[in-house]
């Protein structure tokens, strides 16, 4: 099975041109963009014409509420490769928001620039499955053919080649995105391909269209992924049986949240639709950013009708007129797919007015019921997967997680009951509508009912996308992917647990290993200290700031298995590492924050040996490096001989 | 991501209703308050930073951080409940919470022999009261700017814990909006609504609430530095325990001093 990336005309859009970096960004205040690019050549400064052409569309296709802010700037980012002075001044008058939350949310979203990136803005997903597959030396090679440094943009304008945290296709990795399109499979050679295109200026839209195949991999299908087939059954149960019927099939089938918390999808719904408001609103969240998870997209890719139509049954169960599908950004490749099917489904009378207004239909009596879908984009923020970090975000807010109470079902997406759930739970859902709940019990466990589709990546023989029933152990998945000589496996993402192969029986099910479907199998020629590392600068990355203990604690926990790695960790440094992810765990504002430093526990616990090995030996070991805090000196003097540097001790 | 708030137990609610244990004692409540409202309405001081009485809660600090029902909850945003069982004074709080206030420390430029706001700066305070005497963590250093564009202010963006009170004080209470937190993670930081991005090309007045808020010495008055001289300020005098919070305590010498004049 295998789609193409759907790529269409939004290519082309407005990149042949580029902008001149403004000033007046550069001139904040603050060390991000003191360091940020110069402004780059003033002839391409896109003029008020081509500003006012791109805003104008968007305003036009969005409105001017202040929620629609974020979508305004990820379309000028996509026209410009960065958001143009002129065009934030423009958005202030037309949506009543200050500059400053315009350019907060501009420094909050990874996707989003003050200062152009060029005409190609590469970036190479940084999970540890695709560097595992080698993408560092890619990246260096594809550097040294454009003569870039990572993270900054070539001085013509060309082209800025740079990391993004897991984009998403771990199992045809490496990958990486080129103006927001994924890249996939990438070898020496498709780097070289790449680099001539960029130095030709081809646009986009000449690409090679095998640069941009996205497969399905789906190798064994399940309850759900053996019948995908969209015929509007479960819908159909809606309107036959009603409302109640199907909340109550939903209950029976003990259906839980997929996105990895597991919380009763009906309760959910029964809470959302008992909520007072009556402008209630159904949310998808396609924000799959858990570092080597991609199920999701295979769902959207394929079988999008079913995941609408769980929104759909959604929507008429809680008695919602709006939907969302909040789509992470790094899936831009879907985006015209989406929308086609979209359109179709209104078409079809599936999305609308009237849905279901016909003889027969339960809900044909008050004539039917309204409900519509719009696609909201993410812009690079794996925090935006928690549901209250996901509706600031619908809101065109930084993506913040809210304090609980109140929770989403009563005030949520501009305080109306809001539903939240994940792609596959709305799959889930509109099948067992269809087919009843004891179909759905009949496979899992008590506890844990139904299927669960993985995601599986790293070294094994056939990665890709799995369906087992819940409560399958870790060794049965090993066997069926091909992992061999495995030496952990990474349940559930960065955020999941570690395990050891004395470990490999336990049962994927809420009551044993919890999973929101990231499976990554590591082999015994990997370092897993350098995993440890990945993850942590991942957390460090996508902290979104806004509680002490993982703003800070994330960045002290990076410093100090970076120390560690490079063979200059004392005893006292683990200690030190155990005792701040405890403190993460416990006193954070949010699930991130509390499950970020999970990989460093579950590893000085399982696998000490990594960090041990690597000790200096003392107990205590500066951090401060007095021959590497010369560096400057010797580079202002030109001195690189032995004499400049200190003699190392011992 | 979690959505346990769970209820306590009904059993012993009876003799309780309305009322939790902090530390074993009682702390009555009305519908709606939460642990930090009805602590402090009991004269039971929880330490913290970024709550402040008449606004919002936030959570956002988590020096407040308490146990009640098996987790760690922040005291400013949680909920009161019946029978809930709170703990704060105890070792292991007390540990959690040195750890956020040595993480702050850290995070920015905080000198306190140099510093202006000695003796009266909240992160002092509570550092003092938890007893935090050394530094721990690896000082990060960060390049931070000053900004001296205001004629009646300073913002020293090194002391700058993010707590966010300037923010709310000015979108809430003066309908400004002068201040955001911008970017992310590690990196966040505040700034001002001025397409130079200087306070003094904002309309932040010394009339704002949002002038009388910053519980460190990021937002400062100018021409007043010294007046009350270290060893006489608020926290020199008293713990902050029973001072309560610095920006109303800033309120009242400014109100103090015109008096005077």
């Amino acid at each position: 099975m295998s789609s193409d990336s759907g790529l269409a005309v939004q290519h082309g859009t407005d990149q042949g041109g580029l902008g001149q970096g403004t000033e007046g960004a550069a001139a904040q205040v603050g060390d991000q963009v003191r360091n940020a690019p110069k402004p780059q050549d003033p002839a391409w400064a896109p003029g008020a014409v081509r500003i006012e052409r791109v805003l104008g569309a968007s305003l036009a296709v969005l409105g001017a509420g202040p929620e629609t802010v974020l979508q305004h700037l990820i379309a000028l980012q996509h026209a410009f490769s960065y958001v143009p002075e002129e065009a934030v001044a423009r958005l202030v008058a037309a949506l009543g928001v200050t500059r400053a939350q315009i350019l907060a949310a501009v420094d909050f979203y990874a996707f989003l620039h003050q200062t152009p990136r060029g005409r190609f803005d590469i970036r190479f997903s940084d999970n540890i499955t695709d560097r595992m597959l080698g993408s560092e030396a890619l990246l260096a090679q594809l550097c040294a053919a454009l003569g870039v440094r990572p993270g900054e943009p070539r001085e013509d304008g060309a082209v800025c080649v740079d990391c993004t945290s897991c984009t998403g296709m771990c199992d045809q990795g490496p990958a990486a995105l080129v103006n927001g399109y994924a890249l996939t499979r990438l070898d020496a050679e498709r780097i070289r391909r790449i680099a001539a295109l960029v130095e030709t200026g081809t646009p986009l839209a000449h690409w090679p269209r095998e640069l941009f195949v996205v497969s399905n991999n789906v190798e064994q299908p399940g309850l759900l992924l053996s019948d995908l087939e969209p015929r509007e059954a479960g819908l159909h149960a809606l309107l036959r049986r009603g409302a109640d019927a199907v909340l109550a099939t939903l209950a029976e089938s003990g259906l839980r949240g997929r996105g990895g918390a597991g919380f009763t999808t009906a309760d959910k719904w029964r809470f959302c639709r008992d909520a007072p408001g009556r402008e209630k609103v159904v949310v998808c969240n396609a924000d799959e950013g858990e570092p080597g998870t991609f199920k999701d997209r295979v769902l959207l890719a394929s079988y999008a009708d079913l995941v609408l139509e769980g929104m759909t049954i959604a929507a008429g169960v809680i008695g919602a007129s709006q939907g969302f599908l909040y789509l992470r950004g790094e899936y831009r490749h879907l985006l015209e797919h989406l929308d086609a099917v979209l359109t179709r489904r209104r078409a079809w009378g599936l999305l609308g007015g009237g849905i279901g207004a016909w003889p027969g239909s339960a809900l044909g009596a008050r004539g039917g019921f309204d409900f519509d879908i719009r696609i909201h984009l993410g812009a690079g923020a794996y925090i935006c997967g928690e549901e209250s970090a996901l509706i600031e975000s619908l809101e065109g807010k930084r993506g913040i997680p809210r304090k609980r109470p109140p929770f989403p079902v009563t005030a949520g997406y501009l305080d109306r009951p809001t539903l939240v759930n994940n792609v596959e739970t709305f799959v889930a859902a509109a099948r067992i509508a269809e087919h009843g709940g004891g179909w759905f019990r009949g496979q899992g466990t008590e506890r844990s009912p139904g299927s669960k589709i993985l995601s599986i990546s790293g070294d094994c023989t056939w990665p890709g996308v799995y369906e087992v029933p819940f409560g399958t152990s870790v060794a049965e998945v090993l066997e069926r992917c091909g992992g061999a000589d495995t030496q952990a496996v990474q349940v559930s993402g960065a955020a999941g647990v570690t395990l050891l192969p004395t470990e490999f029986e336990r049962k994927l099910a809420f009551e044993d290993l919890p999973t929101a479907g990231s499976f990554m199998v590591l082999d015994r020629r990997r370092d897993l200290l350098e995993m440890v590392r990945s993850f942590a600068a991942f957390f460090a990355h996508e902290s979104c700031g806004f509680c002490t203990p993982c703003r800070v604690g994330g960045r002290l926990v990076l410093d100090l298995v970076e120390k560690v790695a490079a063979g200059a960790g004392g005893t006292h440094d683990l200690d030190e590492l155990r005792d701040i992810a405890l403190v993460m765990r416990r006193a954070s504002h949010c699930g991130l924050g509390q499950t970020a430093a999970n990989h460093v526990l579950d590893t000085l616990d399982k696998f000490p040996r990594i960090y041990r090995e690597r000790l200096r030996g003392a107990d205590y070991a500066p951090s401060f490096d007095l021959d590497a805090a010369l560096a400057e000196a010797r580079a202002l003097r030109k001195r690189k001989d032995a004499a400049a540097h200190l003699a190392l001790e011992g | 991501m979690t959505d346990a708030h769970s209820t306590p137990s009904t059993d012993s609610a009876s003799a309780e209703r309305s009322a939790f244990t902090l530390d074993g004692r009682c702390i009555p409540f009305a519908p709606g308050e939460t642990i930090m409202d009805a602590a402090l309405a009991a004269g039971v001081y929880i330490p913290h930073l970024c709550h402040k009485p008449g606004y919002a809660p936030h959570g956002s600090c988590r020096v407040c951080v308490v146990r009640a029902d098996g987790r760690e909850l922040s005291a400013c945003t949680a909920p009161a409940l019946a029978g809930l069982k709170v703990e704060s004074e105890t070792e292991d709080i007390h540990a959690l919470r040195l750890a956020v206030l040595q993480m702050l420390f850290v995070e920015g430029n905080h000198v306190c022999p140099a510093c202006e706001a000695s003796g009266a700066c909240a992160l002092q305070a509570v550092a003092y009261h938890c007893g935090m005497l050394t530094p721990r963590f690896p000082q990060r250093f960060p390049q931070r700017a000053l900004d001296a564009s205001h004629p009646d202010f300073i913002l020293d963006h090194n002391r700058c814990i993010l707590c966010e009170l300037c923010v709310r004080a000015s979108r809430d209470h003066d309908r400004k909006r002068v201040f955001a937190v911008s970017g992310r993670g590690i990196a966040s930081r505040l700034i001002v609504d001025a397409p130079s991005g200087r306070l003094g090309d904002t309309s932040f007045s010394s009339e704002d609430e949002a002038a009388q808020v910053c519980p460190v010495g990021a937002i400062l008055l100018r021409r007043r530095a010294f007046r009350v001289p270290i060893g006489k300020r608020r926290y020199d005098l008293a713990p902050i325990s029973r001072t309560g919070d610095v920006a109303t305590q800033l309120q009242a010498e400014l109100e103090a001093e015109t008096l005077d004049t």
